[in-house]
């Protein structure tokens, strides 16, 4: 039988698949077990304990086989070189491949970067609506965990190893009985999903099984208070001229954020000081990233945001608005100014309602945005991207209601984690033990694996195939960059076995689904059309496109097909009133490890939090009144009680929280994530309730007395009256463009210097970064880890600030530290400087001076006397002060980009400019006989970056954008005084207040 | 001017150098039978010990610190050094007294130093050695380190960047070694070959033997002598300027408020040799009680030392007192920052307070002649200078460099065991060279202070007073 399947197996295989030898045949995990045991048939028996007989074989067993055993072991290949070179391979230059990372259930759609087939670094795919060529800070990371030694490797059977044919034979014989009752006691629990081809699999599930319950949780993207909104917004916040935030934070989280980020930033790039800016009001009750952009911030408790909706709506003449009230003065002024601002933009405005704000909230921004006609024009509704939409934490609830009512007899869990990011209050644990099947699938041997009966590996997205929408609903397919490292497979896969298609390659289920859409057979009718907008010809021509491209350009709801009719709004609802004690708790994702679900990354581990500067830990933000009250300060171990529910976590004081909130992140505290992110932070789900996941009142914030270490990698955040920030007005500027440059710590004569100035005969590198796009979203800071090497050094070693990034995004407040009137991002790596501190006190001249102005490390000639660091007025050299490069984790050496040296113990290291890319656009140039054009290279931190704050190019081309840009009177150097004058150049932060507010 | 010019019981000359009552027979002896015995004092046995315990520690230090890296010290981003300098610039600065009594004073004819300068030179050399550790040992990578440094010709066609000051330190140490070794040994010959001749050991005889290289006291060996150790005393007299000075400039090169500054090279020299003199003092107390040396190193020794230590002590605070100023007087915000925050606003200020009450207020003391007498506050107020020579470069170092420009940088430093360890055992390391020169080779110059005595200046006194005629 098993012979059998081997051989049908052989014969399944396409094209010329000769097998070599028995070894290579052996390597298949069903071979392998074959091998492995004696009597197929009878093995079960050895897991029998009683039997003396049994015990002897299977010793003997054992012992012969032990050398065959090892799991996953890498076969051993000799190194034969290419007798014809591949097409299109290169040894030395990249492959880019487009394919989409899933989100929550949306695409952020990347490019690939493939060397010698194994992807190292992600770019933004710069054809796609939802990415223009950046991505964020998941994706960037998202690399790192593709190669993750702890990623699950096998499928488990109780602990035990088993085969992928084990698992779906398992599954299958527990759905037996389901079958006939037309599954009754089946259950599917997913993430959010927008994939055409999985929701095909999904209906066929649903028609085989019309009794069974599918789910989605999904802690972040998918948890709704109040109800979810029943229509999903996008926005175009490029045709905005007045923009209102409501506890929104469009720039910083989610998918959709990278394109907002570039949308937002192109309203806020000024030419000229007479250009016009978009106007951002903020009503937030954490402090953001959009919140940090705005140009008013309000900090309000988060149950307010509702009333000031409200409130907003009925200043505006909102016919079905409820009555307004409870406002306090300076809000209720506030309101009726931001009103005026929105009603003299009407159709140029838009209103947005945060993604954790209850339904009502989102029918009141809706409201406003059709009154003023910003519907259709800055503002689109549609049906959700993400299919058969539910609120995931009703459905969640719904899912616990079953399983403790003993209904469900089989669980089928893929992706998501329930185990340890479900609401507390659902004691989903006692009951998932109930189930009598219990199937996991997921990415890692989580907490939800460890008490599944049966887990498969799942595997990475830059190994499998698939289909994801983006947020504007345009299609991605996702191709894999390489075969599977663990014996992964996707959830279309484990669909498939379910709906009777196992066996069936990945590829044929996707392409199978995309061939009879271009026949028009699918349920769903799709316009596939180019980028162009003309229709393909033939399936491989359509397929190459869409591979190609990397996305369905006629499927966006916003360029290409109409859009499906919204559903209808929600309706509005009075606020609630009424005392409110305690402390208002707002529950937040850990921007970087969402869940926790990216705990074992350790590039997100370290990647310091926006504002906060904090690295490998959850916190617990509160204001610095309330911090007082509490008599509390950073580092001090808190208790939260909330109704019932507590949770021990350290406090971190965040200038701009609203007092009386504390704003808890959840994400850390994993048991079982692996060897990184294993027992990091303090674990808050156990706060979290499923009637209210993102905010609930009447908390008790006490002191527990002990004290814990927060890893900053920030300690000061004033500027010191030293301006590393220069923020002016844009009324002031407009009157004196001189006003960014006379903001100067220091009035000095321009220095003279008595060496003579260098010379640059070919290029001049240099950069400008404008400050009034960037949002401190820190994307940057992980290409740059991704693209130049960079190590994780761990929490102790953040603490004691030896952190190795080469960028850094400083944070600045300015104003009472109890109420900041503005908090400024700075990106800040080296700046290259011409006259550069570093150069000349290097005894061993290992950082030189290069002849396009470069300041150049040469890390084979570093003896690492610190000095050049200790003379850097910036502070951006890092020094490998242990052996901080993982040399030994062999899994981790194919993420290393080739073209960047990997730097060893006691070595001084810094920004390049990605000198490897200049030197490959140098001979891309040279040898197409030309120079290099402008905007041919990209750093690796300008490529990536959302609102394209960041410019790189050369300074001796008067055409350059970097010329254009340091040509503007907002341009300033940092520290300009001290006569370094540096490579990379600020652009002053404009703001735009309202008048009506000002003064 | 010597005691003689003076009518017998004047009170306006000065003590002798040397006790009355001692002639080149006693002199001799008594110095010579120090190291020429097999009773070793208990005192001096415990001392090596507690030496060689943290000598043991340095090498377990060095050790971890070479298999492990820098990473096990607390150096971190904004304070790249910390104890690794500081404790190269203390050491280097207490080697200064050596050369300065050894060199300068010889050639000032100041005849009261002959009775330290031996073992003043050899603290000089154990100090050097403890010092060069630290920019070997402090780089990330000090098997490299330890050649590149030097402009040696190579494959590669580099040379080393002469315009970094960490290059004229290489330099400047490395030729104040050789010439404070080359000094020391010269001096060393006359006494060995006494050794040689007084030594019953044939082993010990024939070590010394073989150190005095062949010197048999003719007219035309002390020739020589007198002409190689004048020539190596002129060497090394700017060598008591320009090491300092050099490695002043480590810091006064640099951007960093609170390092750049014109007044250090003077500031420094002026602290070395206060710290030199008080280490001096330091070791000279203890070594004359143990080795009942009172009548070679005689209350005017002490109180000559404790004068210079004072003066020194207050061109020391004149330094302080410039930095201050210059820091106020730039009108640079970044300047005036640093000096608000060394002094008053920031976590460090602490340690500018304990320098100030080791450096200024506790030599104020000497000023008094009976304090000044009384060897107990003297070896206190010389503790008081050495505790406060470190702290001056702490606060140097680490409060310039952990709050410079950009305040998003600013971070603290704290020291780790290891820094301790490593300060500890360099320690050991003085200490136990220290005392093994002190068991086997004479402390005190024997031929130098022969021509000390009465009976030596009988003829030359003689003599000058017929050319004065």
């Amino acid at each position: 039988m098993q012979l059998a399947d081997i051989r049908t197996r052989l014969a399944g295989l396409e094209g010329r698949s000769y097998w070599r030898s028995l070894e290579e045949l052996a390597e298949t995990p069903e071979f392998r077990q074959y091998v492995e045991r004696e009597f197929p048939f009878q093995a079960s028996e050895f897991t029998d304990p009683a039997g003396r007989r049994n015990f002897l074989k299977l010793m003997g067993a054992s012992l012969a086989l032990a050398g065959v055993s090892a799991c996953t072991r890498q076969p051993a290949e000799a190194l034969v070189p290419y007798v014809r070179q591949p097409e299109e391979i290169i040894p030395g230059r990249p492959l880019f491949f487009a394919t989409a990372m899933p989100q929550g259930g949306l695409a952020m759609p990347v490019l690939a970067e493939n060397h010698m087939g194994r992807p190292t670094k992600l770019e933004g795919n710069p054809e796609h609506p939802a990415s223009l060529g950046a991505t964020d800070v998941l994706a960037q990371a998202s690399v790192l965990t593709l190669y993750d030694p702890d990623r699950s490797r096998t499928v488990l059977n109780r602990g035990s190893v088993k085969t992928w044919s084990n698992f779906t034979e398992a599954l299958s014989l527990a759905l037996g009985p389901q079958r006939t009752s037309g599954g009754t006691g089946l259950r599917l629990l997913t993430e959010p999903v927008s994939s055409p081809s999985l929701l095909a699999q999904m209906a066929a599930f649903t028609a085989a099984f019309p009794e069974a319950r599918w789910h989605q949780w999904d802690p972040v993207y998918g948890a709704a208070q109040g109800g979810a909104p029943s229509a999903h917004a996008i926005y175009r916040f490029d045709r905005a001229d007045v923009i209102v935030a409501l506890d929104a934070d469009f720039l910083g989280f989610g998918a959709a954020s990278v394109r907002y980020s570039r949308d937002f930033a192109s309203r806020r790039r000024l030419g000229t000081p007479n250009d016009l800016l978009n106007r951002l009001y903020a009503i937030e009750s954490t402090l953001t990233m959009t919140g940090t952009a705005a140009d008013h911030r309000r900090a309000v408790r988060p149950r307010d945001v509702h009333g000031i909706a409200n409130a907003l709506a009925a200043a505006l003449g909102v016919p079905e608005a409820p009555a307004a009230g409870g406002l306090d003065a300076g809000l209720s002024s506030f309101v009726a100014a931001v009103a005026a601002d929105l009603k003299a933009h009407a159709g140029r405005s838009v209103v947005v309602a945060g993604e954790m704000q209850p339904a009502a909230v989102h029918a009141a921004a809706r409201a406003i945005n059709d009154l003023l006609g910003n519907t259709g024009e800055t503002v689109t509704y549609t049906t959700p991207v993400v299919g058969t939409p539910v609120d995931g934490t009703a459905s969640l609830a719904e899912l616990v209601r079953d399983m403790e009512a003993g209904t469900v007899e089989v669980l089928v869990v893929i992706g998501t984690n329930p185990l340890f990011t479900a609401p507390a209050d659902l004691n989903f644990k006692a009951a998932f033990e109930k189930i009598p099947a219990r199937f996991h699938m997921g990415l890692y041997v989580d907490e939800t694996a460890e008490l599944s009966h049966w887990h498969a590996p799942e595997a990475h997205y830059l190994e499998s195939w698939g289909d994801i929408r983006a947020f504007d609903g345009s299609v991605s397919l996702i191709q894999p960059l390489i075969a599977p490292l663990y014996d992964g497979h996707a959830a279309i896969e484990l669909l498939a076995s379910i709906n009777g298609q196992g066996g069936q390659p990945l590829l044929d289920l996707v392409k199978g689904y995309w061939t009879s859409a271009f026949d028009g057979t699918t349920a769903d009718t799709w316009t596939l059309r180019d980028r162009h907008g003309n229709p393909f010809t033939s399936v491989d021509a359509f397929w190459r496109h869409a591979l190609h491209d990397g996305f369905l350009a006629g499927t966006s709801y916003v360029t290409g097909a109409t859009p499906p009719p919204a559903p209808a709004a929600d309706p509005m609802a009075p606020a609630e009133t009424g005392a409110v004690s305690g402390i208002d708790v707002v529950f937040r994702p850990d921007p970087y490890l969402l869940d926790g679900r990216y705990a074992n990354n350790g590039w997100l581990q370290e990647l310091p939090r926006p504002l906060s500067k904090v690295t490998w830990d959850s916190t617990v933000h509160v204001s610095v009144t309330t911090a007082a009250r509490l008599g509390v300060g950073r580092g001090d171990i808190v208790e939260i009680a909330l109704q019932g529910r507590t949770t021990r976590v350290p406090v971190w004081v965040q200038p701009g929280t609203p007092d009386d909130v504390a704003v808890v992140y959840f994400g850390f505290g994993r048991t079982t994530a692996g060897r990184v992110g294993g027992g990091v932070g303090f674990d808050t789900f156990p706060l979290r309730s499923s009637a209210a996941p993102w905010f609930e009142s009447g908390a008790q914030v006490t002191r527990t007395g002990e004290s814990y270490t927060i890893a900053t990698t920030q300690n000061h955040f004033a500027m010191e009256d030293r301006y590393p920030v220069r923020v002016v007005d844009a009324e002031a500027y407009r009157e004196n463009p001189d006003v960014v440059r006379e903001l100067k710590p220091l009035h000095v004569n321009p220095m003279l210097s008595m060496y003579p100035d260098h010379e640059y005969k070919g290029y001049k590198w240099g950069m400008a970064i404008d400050l009034n796009a960037c949002n401190g979203c820190s994307a940057c800071i992980v290409a740059c880890v991704a693209e130049n090497n960079i190590p994780v050094v761990g929490k102790s070693q953040v603490a004691v600030s030896r952190e190795m990034h080469w960028l850094r995004v400083d944070t600045y407040f300015d104003g009472d530290p109890a109420a900041p009137s503005g908090v400024y991002n700075q990106p800040l790596a080296c700046v290259q400087c011409e006259q550069a501190p570093c150069e000349p006190v290097c005894p061993v001249a290992a950082t030189v001076h290069s002849d396009e102005g470069l300041n150049d490390m040469v890390y084979n000639r570093c003896v690492g006397t610190r000095y050049c660091a200790n003379n850097c007025p910036y502070k951006v050299r890092r020094f490998n002060f242990l052996l901080y490069s993982d040399f030994t984790t062999k899994e981790l050496e194919p993420v290393r980009n080739p073209d960047v040296t990997i730097r060893s113990r006691g070595v001084m290291e810094k920004c390049t400019y990605c000198v490897q890319r200049i030197n490959q656009a140098r001979i891309d140039a040279k040898t197409e006989g030309r120079s290099i054009r402008d905007g041919e290279i990209k750093t690796a931190c300008e490529q990536v970056c959302p609102s394209e704050a960041i410019v790189f190019g050369d300074l001796n081309d008067p055409g350059s954008r970097v010329v254009q840009l340091k040509a503007q009177q907002r341009n300033y150097a940092l520290l300009d005084d001290l006569g370094t004058r540096p490579r990379t150049t600020y652009l002053a932060k404009v703001r735009n207040p309202n008048p009506a507010l000002v003064g | 001017m010597s005691a003689s010019q003076y009518p017998q019981g004047d009170f306006r000359a000065p003590a002798p150098v040397i006790v009355p009552g001692h002639s080149h027979k006693s002199v001799t002896e008594k110095l010579s039978d120090m190291v020429l015995t097999h009773n070793t004092p208990l005192a001096w046995v415990i001392t090596t010990a507690i030496g060689f315990c943290l000598l043991m520690l340095l090498i377990v230090s060095i050790a971890w610190l070479v298999l492990k890296g820098i990473g096990i010290w607390g150096n971190n981003a904004p304070v790249g050094w910390a104890f690794d300098i500081i404790n190269f610039v203390w050491w280097i600065g207490i080697g200064h007294a050596g050369t300065l009594i050894s060199a300068v004073l010889l050639l000032f004819k100041q005849d009261w130093r002959t009775s330290i300068n031996r073992f003043a030179e050899a603290m000089t050399l154990f100090a050097v050695a403890c010092a060069v550790i630290f920019p070997v040992f402090h780089t990330g990578r000090p098997w490299l380190a330890i050649y590149w440094l030097f402009p040696y010709p190579n494959t590669m066609g580099l040379w080393p960047n002469f315009r970094s000051p960490l290059l004229w330190d290489v330099f400047a140490v490395s030729t104040y070694g050789s010439v404070s070794a080359a000094f020391w040994f010269t001096g060393l010959i006359p006494d060995l070959a006494t050794f040689r001749d007084r030594a019953v050991n044939p082993v010990a005889k024939r070590i010394y033997g073989m150190l005095s290289l062949g010197w048999r006291g003719s007219a035309r060996h002390w020739w020589r002598y007198e002409t190689a150790y004048l020539l190596l005393a002129g060497l090394s007299t700017p060598l008591v300027l320009s090491v300092h000075t050099v490695v002043s400039f480590d810091f006064a090169v640099a951007v960093l408020p609170g390092w750049h500054a014109t007044i250090f090279p003077p500031y420094f020299v002026a602290g070395a040799i206060f710290a030199g003199f008080a280490m001096v003092l330091t070791l000279a107390i203890p070594l004359r009680e143990l080795y009942k040396l009172h009548d070679f190193i005689t209350m005017r020794h002490i109180e000559n030392m404790a004068k210079i230590t004072l003066v020194t002590g207050l061109v020391v605070v004149y330094g302080y007192t410039c930095e201050a100023f210059f820091g106020w007087y730039s009108g640079n915000e970044y300047e005036r920052f640093m000096l608000k925050n060394r002094i008053y606003y920031g976590p460090y200020a602490w340690s500018y307070w304990a320098l100030m009450l080791c450096n200024f207020i506790a030599p104020q003391i000497l000023w008094s002649k009976k304090l000044r007498q009384n060897l107990k506050v003297v070896f206190t107020v010389c503790m008081f200078v050495n505790v406060g020579m470190w702290l001056e470069r702490f606060v140097i170092i680490v409060t310039s460099l952990h709050r410079d420009f950009i305040p998003s940088s600013w971070d603290m430093y704290y020291p780790t065991f290891w820094d301790f360890a490593t300060l500890a055992g360099t320690i050991g390391l003085f200490l136990t060279l220290m005392f093994l020169f002190v068991r086997v080779l004479p402390m005190i110059s024997i031929f130098e202070m022969r021509t000390m005595l009465p009976e030596s200046h009988a003829h030359a006194k003689a003599k000058s007073e017929e050319g004065a005629h």
